[in-house]
C-alpha cells in the first residue's frame, strides 16, 4: 500500500507541480526543526553582537559611515544617469524596463544534501517569495529560488551542476552562459568558441535573457585560462562575485519586467497613494533613495507606492524584514491600465 | 496512557534524529553525515514492532522528503521497504549479536541509497561520487551508539 503510494507520489511530483500544495502544508510541520537546528548559530551570532567591545564598534561605524557616504555619491551619479536613459528611451521611444524590490532574507545554516548547491533561507511565500526569483548579494548574483514553501525558500546557488545563467562580457557584450560547477568557487564557461574575445579578468554579468535575471548584475570574474588552439571551444572558467560560503544574508528580487509607458501623464498617478496607504509607508521606511524633484521624478515617485507586487508589500513591513525598494519602480500593468 | 508517552517518546528521538540530519556539519563531516532518520527508525522497529508500522515509516520519510527537499515519496519509498524487512525479520534480529546486527544494517543502508541514487537517476542524469557511499558505512559505525542509546531510552521508560 505504502510503497504504491509512494510510487503514485513519485510519479506525481515528477509530472507534474500538483503537490505544491500539499508540500507546503506538510513543511509548516517539519520548518519549525529548520529554525531549531539554526538556533545555535543565531545564538552565537548574537553573543557575538552584545560583546564586541566599544572600539570595535566605533571603528566598524566609522568605516559604514565612510562607505555609506561614498555610495551616496555614487548613487547621484547613477541618479542623473538613470534620469538620462530614461529620457534617451523615451527619444527613441522605446519602453524603459525597471522596478526592482528587495526582500532581505537570512540564511538558516543548515544541510539539506550534501551534494548539491542548495541553501534554505527564512523567507518563504508569506513574504510573497516564489520559485526562479533571482537571488543576490551585496557583491553579486548568488542563485535563484528553487522552492518556496511557507516559512523557508530554497534557493539552487549559481555554482550548482544543474544550474546555468545567462551572462554577458561587460567590457565587449559578449553573449554566453555560465554553468555551475559544483564547487562553491568555480562556474564554467563551455560555449565560448575558441577565439572568443575573452580575457581573464573580465567581469561577466547578467545579460537578462531567459527572463529569470534582471541585466547588469555582477556575477563572476573570468580566471586565468590558456588557450587550447586545436580545439573548438576553450574551457573557460570564472570565479563568482558573491560571497557564496560566506554570506548570511542575501536578497530576494523582485524584478518587475512589465515595461512602464513613459508617455503616461503624472496626473492619472495622484489618485493610487490614497488607494495603498499602508504601501505608501512601506515605501517611506524603506526608501533607499529619494528621487530629484520634476515632473518626471514625481511619476516615478508615485509608481513607487503602487509597484509592489501583490501581497508582499504589507507583510513585508509589519515584520520589519527591511522591504527596499532599489530604483524607481515601475508601475504594474494594472495601475497603467487606469489611465 | 503509558503506550502514548511511550510513542511520544519514540517521536521525540525521531525529531532528534531529523535534527541531526539537517544539521550543519563542518567540513567533510557533512559529507558523510549517516541517514539517522533511518537508524532510529530501524532502532524502533526491532524494538517495538508492534508500535513502529510501515505506514509510521512512509509518514516519517515524507516528512524527510519536504525537510531535505527531495522529490515527495522518495524517502518515503526507501524507508517503508526497509522498515518492512525490519519487520518481517525483527525476531531474527533481536537474537543477533551486535555485530552481526551491524552487517544488516549495512545492507539496509547500502539498499536505500541504491534506491535513492536510482530514483535520483531517473529524474536526471546523475553522476555517481565514490563519497556517495560514505554514509553508508558511517552509518553503520554510528549503529552501536544508536543502539546503546535508545536501549537506554526505551528502558528508562520501563522502568518508569
Amino acid at each position: 500500500m505504502a510503497i504504491i503510494a509512494s510510487v503514485a507520489l513519485l510519479i506525481t511530483e515528477h509530472q507534474s507541480h500538483r503537490l505544491d500544495a500539499l508540500r507546503a502544508t506538510l513543511s509548516v510541520i517539519v520548518d519549525p526543526l529548520k529554525y531549531l537546528v539554526d538556533l545555535p548559530t543565531v545564538l552565537i551570532e548574537q553573543t557575538a553582537d552584545s560583546v564586541s567591545s566599544y572600539s570595535t564598534l566605533k571603528k566598524e561605524n566609522t568605516q559604514l559611515r565612510e562607505e555609506q557616504f561614498i555610495d551616496k555619491t555614487r548613487l547621484l551619479k547613477f541618479d542623473s544617469l538613470e534620469k538620462e536613459n530614461i529620457r534617451l528611451r523615451a527619444l527613441l521611444e522605446n519602453s524603459f524596463k525597471l522596478g526592482e524590490q528587495l526582500l532581505i532574507a537570512e540564511l538558516l545554516s543548515i544541510n539539506t544534501a550534501p551534494y548539491e548547491n542548495i541553501v534554505v533561507v527564512n523567507k518563504g511565500t508569506r513574504f510573497g517569495v516564489h520559485p526562479q526569483q533571482p537571488v543576490l548579494d551585496a557583491n553579486g548574483v548568488v542563485g535563484q529560488v528553487f522552492r518556496a514553501l511557507p516559512f523557508s525558500s530554497e534557493i539552487m546557488l549559481i555554482t550548482d551542476p544543474n544550474h546555468a545563467i545567462p551572462v554577458q562580457v561587460n567590457r565587449n557584450g559578449l553573449l554566453t552562459i555560465a554553468v555551475g560547477s559544483g564547487q562553491l568557487n568555480r562556474l564554467n564557461l563551455p560555449f565560448l568558441p575558441n577565439n572568443a574575445d575573452i580575457r581573464p579578468g573580465d567581469l561577466l554579468i547578467t545579460s537578462g535573457l531567459g527572463g529569470t535575471f534582471p541585466s547588469g548584475y555582477p556575477v563572476a570574474i573570468v580566471d586565468d585560462f590558456t588557450p587550447i588552439t586545436n580545439k573548438p571551444f576553450v574551457n573557460i572558467t570564472a570565479t563568482p562575485k558573491a560571497m557564496l560560503d560566506r554570506n548570511r544574508e542575501l536578497l530576494i528580487v523582485w524584478s518587475d519586467s512589465s515595461p512602464v509607458s513613459l508617455s503616461s501623464p503624472p496626473t492619472s498617478h495622484e489618485k493610487t497613494p490614497e488607494t495603498t496607504p499602508p504601501n505608501g509607508q512601506a515605501t517611506e521606511n524603506g526608501l533607499i533613495r529619494e528621487a530629484p524633484k520634476g515632473k518626471r521624478a514625481r511619476t516615478a515617485r508615485d509608481d513607487k507606492s503602487t509597484g509592489a507586487p501583490a501581497g508582499t508589500g504589507r507583510n513585508d513591513q509589519s515584520a520589519g524584514s527591511g522591504l527596499t525598494r532599489k530604483a524607481p519602480a515601475g508601475a504594474r500593468p494594472g495601475t497603467d491600465l487606469d489611465e | 496512557m503509558n503506550s502514548y508517552s511511550g510513542f511520544g517518546r519514540i517521536m521525540l528521538t525521531v525529531v532528534m534524529a531529523m535534527c541531526l540530519r539537517i544539521a550543519p556539519w563542518p567540513g567533510f563531516l557533512s559529507g558523510i553525515n549517516p541517514d539517522w532518520v533511518l537508524l532510529v527508525l530501524i532502532y524502533w522497529t526491532i524494538a517495538v514492532p508492534e508500535r513502529i508500522g510501515i505506514f509510521h515509516a512512509w509518514t516519517v520519510g515524507l516528512l524527510t522528503d519536504v525537510l531535505t527537499g527531495r522529490v515527495f515519496g522518495q524517502y518515503a519509498l526507501a524507508y517503508t521497504l526497509i522498515i518492512y524487512f525490519c519487520l518481517i525479520l525483527h525476531k531474527r534480529l533481536r537474537q543477533f549479536p551486535l555485530p552481526q546486527q551491524g552487517l544488516f544494517i549495512f545492507f539496509c543502508l547500502l539498499f536505500s541509497q541504491i534506491l535513492l541514487f536510482w530514483l535520483k537517476n531517473i529524474q536526471h542524469p546523475a553522476q555517481l561520487h565514490t563519497s556517495f557511499w560514505l554514509p553508508v558505512f558511517t552509518g553503520t559505525l554510528c549503529w552501536p551508539l544508536i543502539y546503546t542509546a535508545l536501549r537506554r531510552v526505551r528502558l528508562s521508560r520501563r522502568t518508569k
